[in-house]
């Protein structure tokens, strides 16, 4: 099983809904988020291009901050997701460094915090507090390993991009475009 | 053009809008380290080649420093943690692929002998210094027995230590400055060259310090080589290597990095050692503070730049 996240960027109107719906779930701290929206103009007046990304943790397959780890408390869990054990995290942010996409940052608590894909929903069948909240159902979530998962299929039948790929991270996070 | 704006707000702390998740902490542990590896492999390599009595500051008055700078940057770098309290984690495991966990375990094994060092060495400083309790002065004795293999211990925990200081940096893909294998070496040479300028500084036999100017022009002369092709490697290599090298090559490292490590920690002191030994009298303590500048810069100037350096997407 491998875990994986799909979001169509010409659907999300960055309303940024799964940056409050992630922040209410999963009680990130005030001033903190584990997702957030970036959007990209590209061109000159009136030939302008827009992409709007919702973007979080990658869940990487060659995941830098896991390797880098010195304690193994980020480490991958079911379905490859990355996640962090935090009384077995010292804090002393060698993953926040590595990680290409600036996913993780350092928890009031002491400890490392990023996005979980929800793994405490997920392992019980239901979505990520960011897909089942989006108002324009712009994001996919399913099993990579199941051809007929919703993610496999929108993966299948559309042209995706993942970010940075030369960082050779191997992402979890595609983007429909 | 092209412009990218995280339109949702973000600004965690000390993510946004750049990282600066290592502070003044970790550059001074890593010069501390290097400088503590650097004067412990001259002591163990001249035990081993049995030069003590030709060299007594590198061997035996030099590593009086290295428990204290040891422990100074162990604390600097629990300082650093934000996790404090569990910081014994870091010796629950051995994980061979976190350079840190490697550092770690390193510095398990080079603290305890630098103080073993020192205990061997106290009567040098304190002459009718007696350590009271027999199995104390058993232990002693078993220690100077085996002062070869512990040399040979020594040697090459201390070459890790100085090595690591920089693989810690290079092994971050996500920051290209840092990304680049030659950080090891040079580290490691900038390590052995302030230990270098330490011995010098503490030697009181004139043989003894020209033998280290020598060494430290040799170690200078790699350091120089290696910073040249460090950045030809950059200058060659992708768009966000070549953005790394150009925050130095005109962007806002320029002037620190070039004035401060390049021609003040380098530069001059070499200079100021070839006249030494061309027998014109300069003060050793203008070339060696120097070197020790410079190699202190130098870390702080690779941490503060590498975390601005980043991908672009």
């Amino acid at each position: 099983m491998r875990y994986a996240m799909a979001i169509d960027t010409k659907k999300c109107v960055g309303c940024s809904d799964c940056v409050v719906a992630c922040q209410t779930e999963n009680k990130v701290p005030i001033g903190y988020c584990r997702d957030w929206v970036v959007e990209v103009t590209e061109g000159t007046y009136p030939m302008l291009e827009m992409e709007i990304r919702s973007e979080r943790c990658n869940q990487c397959e060659n995941a830098p901050c896991v390797r880098c780890c010195p304690t193994g408390a980020s480490h991958y869990s079911d379905g490859g997701v990355v996640l962090v054990t935090p009384r077995k995290c010292i804090g002393c942010g060698a993953c926040i460094a590595s990680c290409p996409y600036d996913a993780r940052f350092p928890h009031p608590l002491g400890h490392v915090d990023k996005c979980t894909f929800c793994s405490h929903l997920i392992t019980k069948g239901m979505k990520p507090a960011c897909v089942s909240v989006c108002p324009t159902k712009c994001m996919y979530f399913g099993d990579l390993d199941n051809p007929r998962s919703e993610v496999s299929m929108v993966l299948k039948n559309r042209k995706w991009k993942t970010l940075i790929p030369e960082a050779g991270t191997k992402p979890h996070l595609y983007f429909l475009t | 053009m092209r412009e990218e704006i995280i339109i949702s707000g973000r600004m965690n702390h000390l993510i946004d809008p750049q990282l600066n998740i290592w502070h003044w902490h970790i550059p001074f542990y890593l010069f501390l380290g290097g400088l503590a590896a650097g004067i412990l492999f001259f002591a163990a390599l001249y035990t081993i080649q049995g030069k003590e009595e030709k060299y007594p500051a590198a061997v035996r008055k030099a590593p009086f420093i290295t428990p204290i700078i040891l422990v100074a940057g162990l604390l600097a770098l629990m300082l650093d943690l934000n996790n404090k309290p569990y910081f014994w984690r870091l010796y629950t495991t051995i994980r061979l692929e976190s350079p840190m966990s490697w550092g770690a375990w390193t510095l398990m094994v080079v603290t305890p002998i630098s103080f073993i060092w020192c205990a061997l060495n106290i009567r040098d400083i304190f002459p009718s210094f007696d350590w009271k309790y027999r199995w104390i002065k058993e232990l002693e004795g078993f220690f100077i027995r085996h002062k070869i293999t512990m040399a040979w211990i020594l040697l090459v925990f201390s070459v890790i230590l100085g090595i690591y200081t920089g693989i810690l940096f290079s092994a971050f893909n996500s920051r290209p400055l840092w990304n680049t294998s030659i950080l090891g070496p040079l580290f490691l040479a900038s390590g052995l060259s302030t230990g270098a300028a330490y011995i010098m500084l503490v030697s009181k036999s004139h043989a003894e310090r020209i033998m280290f100017s020598k060494i430290d022009l040799v170690l200078i002369g790699i350091e120089l080589f290696l910073i040249i092709h460090m950045f030809m490697g950059f200058l060659a290599s992708t768009q966000v290597q070549i953005d790394a090298a150009a925050m130095f090559l005109g962007g806002p490292y320029t002037a620190p990095f070039w004035v401060l490590v390049v021609f003040l920690g380098m530069m001059v002191p070499a200079f100021l050692e070839v006249m030494e030994l061309k027998n014109i009298r300069i003060p050793v303590l203008i070339p060696g503070l120097l070197v020790i500048f410079g190699g202190l810069m130098f870390r702080f100037i690779i941490a503060y730049a590498g975390q601005a350096s980043r991908w672009l997407y």
